[in-house]
């Protein structure tokens, strides 16, 4: 599953109000949660599989000084750095929503964790295991933000490799649930949802008995 | 090569939509705060101004779904939000996470209401 399957671009247009569901009046309070992952890994299909509304798409532009190629015809490269990031939406009661924000897990888009993505409830880690390396950083970042994280394994076709296997290329510690999905399936992205908020209300009570994740 | 609408965009565009103030300081807004207009838009408004309180008259919209549906940058809409609620056309539901310690969002009642929100999907 390629995650052009939501292509932003055929998402809201400028006229349509709104594409899917408004906000409840009564919403006050937004959540957040971000799957990280490298290109086409499933981080919109996710969203999209779960969303209440078709995934849509924005950007941040950032200036950063001294970054870009020396290149005449595209000055602003030179003053700015884009990221396009996808997002959806779970309407969850009456006051909360929670927001799913896909978000690329390279090197050279984590300057934008601080600025948008703080105050997140956790994170998933989205990975294809033909391309473990692309989510080391990730997982570094992460611990280093001291934000709380599932690993979830998205099925592609061909072999996979057991988790366990995965696990140790990770260096994941045990207690870091680790969950293979199917990122086109509303059931198991829920599942996977489920998996890290029980992951963070288990962190929260260090007492608890031992869960072992679904 | 399938550019992204904001890709087209022409950044001399942004700065005019912003007065050229590139950023909105201390005083900023979360990605998800909810906004809800006040005011109905007025003839001569700033365009910008007038379509955000289009969009978020009757029901509340994040932050981040404005600038998705009116194609600006996150950054940029944060400033034309600032400066509606400074005219009080505005008034923002900031999410409770904002006020929450970095590492840990949301406290435990919260996390338990996720739980069966998301249960309930």
């Amino acid at each position: 599953m390629d995650s052009k399957a939501f292509d932003p671009a055929a998402g809201a247009q400028p006229g349509d109000r709104f594409a899917g569901t408004p906000l409840r009046q009564t919403a006050r309070d937004a959540l957040k949660i971000v799957i990280v992952g490298g290109f086409g890994v499933g981080k919109t299909t996710m969203v999209g599989s779960v969303s209440e509304i078709r995934p849509l798409s924005t950007e941040e532009t950032m200036t950063r000084a001294g970054i870009g190629i020396d290149d005449p015809g595209r000055v602003e490269s030179k003053r700015t750095t884009t990221v396009a990031f996808d997002f959806g939406r779970i309407s969850l009661d009456e006051q909360r929503v929670l927001y799913l924000f896909g978000a690329p897990g390279q090197e050279r888009f984590w300057f934008l964790w601080d600025q948008l993505f703080s105050g997140s409830l956790g994170a998933i880690v989205l990975v294809d295991t033909r391309r473990l390396e692309e989510c080391f950083y990730s997982v570094d970042r992460l611990e280093a933000h001291a934000m709380p994280f599932v690993v979830a394994v998205n099925r592609f076709d061909g072999p996979r490799p057991r988790l366990d296997r995965v696990r140790d290329a990770l260096s994941l510690d045990d207690g870091i649930p680790l969950v293979e999905c199917d990122a086109r399936t509303r059931e198991s992205s829920k599942s996977v949802l489920i998996t890290l908020v029980r992951h963070l209300t288990h962190l929260r009570e260090p007492s608890a008995v031992q869960e072992v994740a679904p | 090569m399938n550019p992204r609408p904001l890709d087209r965009e022409d950044p001399d565009r942004l700065y005019t939509v912003t007065r050229g103030r590139s950023e909105a300081g201390d005083d900023t807004l979360d990605l998800v705060a909810l906004i809800v207009a006040e005011d109905e838009p007025e003839p001569g408004m700033q365009s910008e101004h007038a379509a955000i309180l289009r969009l978020c008259r009757g029901n509340p919209v994040a932050v981040v779904e404005l600038s998705a549906r009116l194609r600006l940058p996150v950054s940029v809409m944060k400033i034309l939000l600032l400066d509606l609620r400074d005219m009080g056309r505005i008034t923002v539901r900031h999410p409770s996470s904002a006020a929450a310690p970095t590492a840990y969002a949301a406290d435990l009642e919260t996390l338990k209401q996720v739980l069966v929100g998301l249960e309930s999907i």
